[in-house]
């Protein structure tokens, strides 16, 4: 057991230590909160590498490498319940992203919420987030991912309603939430029926783990038609992973989102916690597309394999990508158009996922991290440089004032779109769509796939043309109402009205992700597979011909004409002919009005479902409300007035019947006393009398007694 | 009816009157009176008894008397001398008024 | 039963019920010498002639005189019409006549009482001395004992007490004198006191 799969446990440990002790603090410490949080990102990420590398020197030796660790955590009956980490390949590389990531966005935060008066606050979420996920990352057992998992959705809560003084982002939080808890409920039903089914949790265990062959076999015995369970239970975990990822519907929390502070939307909506249902997906991909002849065992032959789950999860991820990126088209906040694109981007990666196994959805995840992020990031800049303006019809020109956040943009709606040869998004929205075409299912998702690539670089273009092009739109709104403007942009801090560009905290994290939205792409073409190879454990050659295989070379020939049409198309409407003013209406809608209202209101999705489910929540709330407050709450009032009425009886009988029994009792004692005291009358001679008396008494009774 | 129950019954006769005055009057030096005549009755109880027992030669009966004669005259002289003090007190002889230990 | 024994009985009972019930008190003292001279002779009938000429001796010449001192001596101012029975009375007799109905009935029905007189004993006084000084010293010496201390208590009882200064020329006294100043329930006696002397 190498040393770093032995101490993997701290790579999470370290930010939630920073967290802790950053929200242990009474008096807010900027410096100290900086210190932490950065701190604690740069060992975690120091130690990924470390995992990386191991990774990588024991790579191709025998399979995949593959080391766990763990400890007990519960005893129950006789047996101790185990939880732990897992190194392998897969972990390896999400370690790196997601630690390389999340410390970029650090650094671009110290920055971008330098204003924000609630900093160390923001920074103690960001840790706890980065804990969590770094977490969901090396889990080894379903239930401590699912701890890990849900820790991911309350710091979303927590960040998006970061500034929860605004209604709208308390309502964004809520919403985010409550979607991905439905999410969340199908993939604890699916945990349950596969404890139920496998009697464990733990993904690799030695053979005994609920992903590993024996135990499948054992669990879903393929003449009982168990495969129906493990569909089942697929589907389920699916479900889970459409809530965190945003596919269709359940997507409509992920633009709402947006509510929360630009770095969050980076990290968070963009980069990680999105990308964790696919990661979900990944992981437990032995159940998603089971290897059927290893579960059937030696001795039956499987004519047909039957249906698994990635059938779904490819239309779902085909039907998504469109839809959104189709909505995008149409979207006027510079935010929202890249919420949208992430999710058309997310629904990609289950595409992938569901046509072309674990290393294809992988690839386009840490290729979308690196160039959202960007984007996100450069967003942010561009909203900080125009004073927290957030309308795309209300900039432009930006060019000039901000050429470092123009240039790395540039380069991330580049790699976005899929420019041929030199972007990473090129090739690994080459390898979906390449596995999408071999499907042998159906070609619709293929298709699906390519409208939606011209899509994307349609409204991408459009995008940068409007903010980056033409004329400075804002100062017209400005000359034409001054006052009104002076509400609206309030004045810099370097005195002027102009946009400006950010400063180098936040520029130089541009950069960096820029060079890797490049340079990532090279690791997995067809010439040189080497994330595949990685992932699957096997050793990987440089070889060229591979580009130049008929389909190979066809398909790419296919993509770039997609991605030059979309692109031409966006510059010709957009960019050539730049709008003037920030009111007139958009060319498409124009053109289509009709169909241009549709896609601005989001298909009125959320319409829909407010109409429907959110009505019939409350409904049901009012019901229980109704419940709660009469009939629950009247038993209660009628416990506690038999009670009271108890207890008054009691107080009645301790005071007429006890103490009237007592106070009588002593009454009567001290009458009679008073009485007998009467005999002492103090005269003598009545004593004698009694003497007298008692002496025949006396005589009497001897004699008497005697006799007797 | 024998000699010894005659004596007998003149004794409890006599103290019955003893007890009678010493319970009825007023006076206390009456009632010291009934006293007195108690006493005799049982000092003629015993000489009674003496007389008629069954061993006379031992004379117990008679010493039981003459020690009784003595007590009884000690003890009139002191109560006579309580009767004098109480009566500087209270300025009666009064039994009846003499009521402190009421209770 | 002698006739001579009948009529002394009837003698001393007639004059103990007398000496309980007269008015005069002098005339009481005077019927109680008669009874128990009645009873000295009753004593000599039953041969105890030592303990008959003592009774005389004793009661009659002592206990019979002190009670006539003392008659004297508490002679009250009340009017001879007062009344001389105590309230309740009619209780005391009752009591009386109960006991005595036991006394009797007791005397009259036990069984085993000797019916007739034994021979006369020596009773001589040098017997009775000869006893004394033998057999009954240690009686004798604590009636000595007795009598001593009812000399000296008698007399301090009955001692007169002096008034206090404030009254006349009569000198400071005794405690009982204090008692008498500072206890409010004698207070009245004591005023009274001052008033008129004994």
């Amino acid at each position: 057991m190498t040393w770093i799969a032995q101490n993997l446990w701290l790579i999470p440990v370290l930010p939630l230590v920073a967290s802790g002790v950053i929200a242990i603090n009474k008096q807010p410490q900027r410096k100290l909160a900086v210190a932490l949080s950065i701190g604690s990102m740069v060992l975690a990420f120091l130690l990924s590498l470390c995992a990386f590398s191991a990774t990588l020197i024991h790579h191709g030796e025998s399979g995949v490498f593959r080391e766990v660790a763990g400890f007990n955590w519960l005893q129950f009956g006789g047996q101790w319940l185990q939880l732990g980490w897992v190194l392998d390949p897969l972990t390896a590389i999400m370690l790196v992203m997601v630690s390389f990531v999340s410390l970029l966005i650090f650094i671009f935060s110290v920055g971008y919420m330098a204003h924000d008066e609630n900093f160390t606050r923001f920074f103690c979420f960001l840790s706890l987030f980065a804990a969590a996920m770094l977490g969901v990352v090396i889990a080894n057992n379903l239930l401590l991912f699912f701890v890990c998992w849900e820790i991911v959705g309350l710091t979303s809560y927590l960040l998006i309603g970061f500034w929860y003084h605004k209604p709208s982002a308390a309502a964004a939080a809520k919403k985010a939430f409550i979607t991905t808890r439905i999410g969340d409920l199908a993939l604890l039903l699916g945990m349950v029926w596969l404890y139920a089914k496998a009697g464990t949790l733990t993904f690799y265990d030695g053979g005994n783990g609920c992903l590993e062959i024996p135990t499948l076999a054992k669990a879903f015995p393929f003449e009982g038609f168990g495969f129906v369970a493990l569909t089942g239970i697929a589907l389920l975990i699916f479900v889970g992973a459409m809530g965190k990822s945003g596919q269709v519907p359940l997507h409509v929390w992920l633009p709402d989102a947006m509510e929360g502070p630009t770095p969050v939307s980076a990290l968070i909506h963009a980069a990680t916690m999105v990308a964790a249902g696919v990661f979900l997906v990944a992981r437990v991909y032995p159940l998603m597309k089971p290897d059927w002849s290893a579960l059937a065992g030696p001795h039956t032959i499987v004519s047909m394999p039957p249906l698994d789950a990635t059938v779904v999860i490819t239309w779902v991820g085909a039907i998504t990508a469109m839809f959104a990126a189709s909505i995008a088209v149409a979207q006027t906040d510079i935010k929202r158009i890249l919420a949208y694109s992430t999710v058309s981007q997310l629904g990609y990666m289950m595409l992938g996922l569901g046509v072309g196994g674990v290393a294809v959805g992988m690839f386009h995840l840490i290729t979308h991290a690196f160039f959202k992020a960007l984007l996100f990031l450069g967003s942010g800049s561009v909203i900080h440089g125009c004073h927290e303006e957030q309308d795309v019809r209300k900039m432009g020109g930006l060019k000039k004032f901000m050429p470092v956040t123009f240039a790395t943009y540039a380069i991330g709606m580049l790699a976005l779109a899929g420019f041929p040869l030199f972007f990473s998004g090129f090739w690994s929205k080459d390898e979906i769509l390449h596995s999408a075409h071999n499907w042998p299912v159906s070609q619709i998702p293929f298709y699906l796939g390519c409208a939606g690539a011209l899509l994307t670089a349609f409204y991408m273009t459009r995008q940068v043309a409007l903010v980056f092009f033409g004329q400075y739109r804002s100062r017209a709104c400005e000359s034409a109402d001054h006052a009104h403007s002076h509400v609206l942009n309030p004045p810099s801090h370097d005195g002027g009205y102009e946009p400006h560009e950010s400063p180098a905290v936040m520029t130089v994290p541009l950069v960096i992700l820029a060079v890797f939205a490049i340079l990532l792409g090279f690791v997995g073409t067809p010439a040189w597979p080497w994330f595949d190879g990685f992932l699957k454990g096997e050793p990987v050659q440089f070889n060229f011909s591979k580009l130049t295989e008929g389909g190979t070379l066809g398909l790419m020939l296919a993509s770039a004409g997609i991605v030059f049409t979309g692109l031409g198309l966006g510059w010709w409407l957009y960019g050539k002919r730049q709008r003037k003013t920030v009111e007139e209406p958009d060319v498409l809608q124009v053109a289509q009005p009709a169909i241009f209202r549709l896609l601005e209101n989001k298909y009125f999705v959320d319409e829909f479902y407010d109409a429907t489910v959110v009505r019939f929540n409350a409904w049901a709330a009012r019901i229980c409300n109704f419940l709660d407050r009469w009939i629950w709450g009247g038993v209660v009032l009628l416990v506690t007035w038999m009670t009271l009425g108890l207890s008054r009886l009691y107080r009645f009988t301790d005071e007429f019947v006890v103490d009237l029994g007592f106070d009588t009792g002593c009454e009567t004692l001290r009458e009679g006393g008073d009485e007998i005291s009467k005999w002492h009358t103090g005269r003598v001679q009545t004593y004698l009398r009694v003497i007298g008396v008692a002496l025949v008494v006396l005589v009497l009774f001897l004699v008497w007694g005697r006799k007797a | 009816m024998t000699p010894l129950q005659g004596c007998l019954l003149v004794s409890a006769l006599l103290f019955a009157i003893g007890l009678a005055g010493a319970v009825t009057r007023r006076n206390a030096i009456l009632a010291l009176v009934g006293i007195e005549l108690m006493l005799n009755a049982a000092n003629l109880n015993f000489i009674a008894f003496w007389r008629y027992g069954p061993n006379p030669e031992a004379l117990s009966g008679m010493m039981v008397v003459i020690f009784s004669i003595a007590i009884a005259a000690a003890e009139a002289a002191v109560g006579l001398a309580l009767i004098i003090a109480i009566y500087r007190h209270y300025k009666t002889a009064n039994l009846d008024e003499m009521k402190n230990l009421k209770g | 039963m002698s006739p001579a024994f009948l009529i002394i009985a009837i003698v001393t009972l007639f004059a103990a019920a007398a000496a309980m019930s007269l008015r005069n008190l002098v005339h009481c003292a005077l019927s109680l010498v008669v009874a128990l001279a009645g009873l000295a002779a009753l004593y000599l009938q039953l041969d105890a002639q030592f303990v008959g000429f003592a009774q005389i001796l004793v009661y009659v010449g002592a206990v019979a005189i002190l009670i006539v001192f003392a008659v004297l001596l508490t002679r009250s101012d009340a009017t001879p019409n007062q009344a001389i029975l105590a309230p309740g009375w009619i209780a005391g007799i009752a009591v009386s006549a109960g006991v005595f109905a036991t006394l009797g009935w007791a005397a009259l029905n036990s069984p085993g009482l000797p019916k007739q007189m034994p021979p006369a004993p020596e009773a001589t006084v040098k017997n009775i001395g000869d006893l004394l000084m033998t057999r009954y010293v240690l009686p004798l010496e604590v009636i000595g004992l007795l009598l001593t201390a009812a000399l000296i208590g008698a007399v301090i009882i009955a001692m007169k007490e002096e008034t206090p200064k404030s009254g006349g020329s009569r000198r400071e006294s005794a405690p009982s004198e204090k008692l008498e100043r500072t206890d409010p329930a004698l207070r009245d006696c004591y005023e009274a006191k001052k008033g008129g002397g004994v």
